[in-house]
């Protein structure tokens, strides 16, 4: 019974540390080319979520998640235009701002457009009690579905990022954006592509959790904190990290239950995000002396 | 410098003496308890100011100051301590008239913390609780800075809200008046509005006074050359972490003092006062009022809080926060009063 419980705990965990992955992910993939974190990035899983909600009503599920993550992503990139391409060498302070203003205003259009309810998307197989049993472990199938999107999404963006040209361009743009500029990389296009991927992401999570973790307007700013937290805990810019640190998160929190009031699950991964920057901001699997040299 | 600082707090207190008139003329006496609020919004907001414009630090976690000081003073004056009356720690609290009797809702003799001794208390305990987060927190810079500081807000929060000893979601009510003198009462009695109204601007222009004279002084070059460049303020021997530390601190003790006179003066407070979006309200009015400037940040406190605490913004109060705090960034990083239309229309159409 013990063990039984143990497991189930942990496939909690899991479930909760994929989406705190994919957005650790997203938080990565815009603080590599830009420098800047982008605290707007837990509103991307709501907008996912909740547009595929809206959609799943006159279309079919595959089609209204596809639709939910292309209208979001068409939102990362307007926002990217609008708000952040023109700025001349913005300081950090002021980039903070803005994208914390940002993810207000998306808040509160959620709000506006879709109210306060608590919506879902149905199971993407079987409903709510149906689930495979793995030896007395009883998991839902959502939960493979959300692992596995999950490992597809990290394999995609490891090709894109290493064997596609428009990746390539990416990394070099991320690695000095002046020189790439030299080089005649359109950096800040990519910037644009940046917003627009890691949007993408955020939405496909949101879309992927929501028949399991329920979606709502406020859920952002939360997430924001967890895949900050994940993203720091396997040191910034390092998405693979991410993935690890975001299994170890939502597991750390999953068993936080069985010892504390639920009560204070968030302020487990807050208190884990403070003892880290004070002890090692460089992160679990990160390097000390390359993160001396970083300016952030 | 000398005689302008003092004529700008003239200003403020004929400004103060004009709206009360006003409101009387008018008779809108109500607005005072809106104007009375804004005031102690205020006093956090400049205290913000200090730390964000002049030592170039950002705090996300503010509102959890104002949370410490509220809270500790609403639960120290209204735990019922009667059933302790014959113990010796309580007979010499009792002593050192620490702890006042007074009647609880229902007739009945309570024994509970005077409000002076409550508020003593959480300013202690605001600075303890400020050093304790200030030492590591503020060896962190730019977004790290602004998370873990956003963290602390957040772990306030969830603390206050998940805590029964807190109200939880309720909050605390039925908080005590506030005797601060003979005559002097924090209170939201209807009859006190006036006094009220007085004693909080007189709050804020003490604070005015307070921190212009230290932006005046060494400290405040100090904190300038911080902002400026903080290696070159270090090489020229000034010891920016004490600097930092300590403007934090002051920066809290600001917030929490406000908790506790808002909250003698609301009677109660509730945990969306520790949530995150009043954090970020202090912050985006610090940014209107062009961070390093703290005439136009109270100015645009006074305005932007009363015409939120008006309900003026509705239900977009929040998305007007939000609103203003990424137009003022996009266009205007000095603030508001530092907008120059015609250059900005310039370099729009020099980018075309």
């Amino acid at each position: 019974m013990f063990l039984e419980l143990f497991f189930q705990y942990l496939v909690a965990g899991l479930t909760y540390g994929t989406i705190y992955a994919i957005v650790g992910i997203g938080f990565n993939i815009i603080y590599n080319t830009t420098g800047i974190i982008n605290f707007a990035q837990g509103e991307f899983v709501m907008l996912g979520g909740m547009t595929a909600v809206s959609l799943y009503a006159f279309l079919p599920l595959p089609l209204a998640i596809l639709g939910a993550v292309i209208i979001t992503m068409a939102v990362g990139g307007l926002i990217e235009m609008v708000f952040i391409r023109w700025l001349v060498k913005p300081s950090v302070l002021r980039m903070i701002i803005i994208t914390i203003g940002i993810s207000i205003l998306v808040r509160e259009a959620g709000l506006v457009l879709w109210g306060e309810g608590v919506r879902s998307l149905p199971y993407f197989t079987g409903n709510e009690i149906s689930a495979l049993s793995f030896g007395g472990v009883r998991v839902s199938p959502q939960v493979l579905w959300s692992l596995g999107v999950c490992a597809i999404v990290v394999v995609l963006l490891n090709l894109f990022f290493k064997f596609t040209m428009l990746g390539r361009e990416m990394r070099a743009c991320a690695a000095n954006r002046d020189a790439a500029t030299l080089c005649g990389i359109p950096t800040r296009n990519m910037i644009t592509l940046s917003f627009v991927l890691s949007a993408g992401i955020g939405a496909l999570a949101g879309c992927v959790v929501s028949p399991i973790t329920q979606t709502q307007y406020a859920i952002g700013s939360g997430l924001a904190i967890k895949g900050f937290t994940v993203a720091i805990l396997g040191g910034l810019g390092n998405s693979m990290a991410a993935v690890a640190a975001g299994f170890i998160l939502g597991i750390l929190e999953s068993f936080s239950i069985w010892v504390m009031p639920t009560a204070y699950k968030d302020a487990i991964s807050i208190s884990l995000l403070l003892a880290m920057l004070f002890l090692r901001p460089s992160g679990l699997f990160g390097n000390r002396e390359a993160f001396k040299l970083k300016d952030f | 410098m000398r005689t302008g600082r003092h004529f700008h707090i003239l200003i403020l207190l004929a400004a103060v003496v004009a709206v009360q008139l006003l409101t009387l003329v008018a008779g809108k006496g109500f607005y005072l308890t809106q104007f009375t609020m804004t005031a102690y919004y205020s006093l956090i907001i400049i205290g913000l100011c200090l730390l964000m414009g002049y030592a170039g630090q950002i705090s996300l976690g503010h509102a959890g100051f104002f949370a410490i000081g509220g809270y500790t003073s609403a639960v120290l004056t209204t735990v019922d301590l009667s059933a302790y009356k014959g113990s010796a720690l309580t007979g010499i609290l009792i002593k050192l008239s620490l702890l006042t009797g007074r009647q609880d809702l229902y007739g009945g003799q309570m024994l509970s913390f005077h409000p002076w001794a409550a508020c003593v208390v959480a300013v202690i305990l605001t600075v303890i609780i400020a050093y304790a987060i200030g030492v590591p927190v503020l060896k962190l810079k730019g977004h790290y800075l602004a998370m873990a500081t956003l963290g602390f807000g957040t772990i306030i929060y969830s603390v206050v809200l998940g805590t029964q000893k807190f109200g939880a979601a309720d909050g605390i009510s039925s908080v005590p008046a506030f005797p601060l003198l003979p005559g002097l009462v924090v209170s939201g009695a209807p009859g006190l509005r006036v006094q009220n109204f007085y004693i909080a601007w007189g709050l804020v222009a003490c604070g005015m006074l307070l921190l212009l004279n230290l932006i005046d002084s060494r400290v405040g070059r100090a904190l300038r050359s911080i902002h400026g460049a903080e290696d070159a303020a270090n090489a020229m021997g000034v010891d920016t972490a004490r600097y930092k530390l300590n403007t934090f601190v002051l920066s809290a003790v600001f917030a929490a003092v406000a908790g506790v006179f808002l909250t003698h003066f609301n009677g109660g407070i509730g945990p969306s006062e520790a949530s995150i979006m009043k954090s970020v309200r202090y912050v985006a009015i610090v940014a209107v009022g062009g961070m390093a400037s703290l005439w136009g940040t109270l100015i645009m406190s006074a305005a932007l809080n009363f015409l939120s605490l008006r309900g003026y913004f509705g239900s977009f109060d929040d998305a007007v926060f939000g609103g203003v705090l990424v137009l003022i960034m996009l266009f205007s990083p000095e603030g508001i009063l530092q907008f120059d239309a015609r250059t900005m229309v310039k370099k729009l159409f020099q980018r075309a």
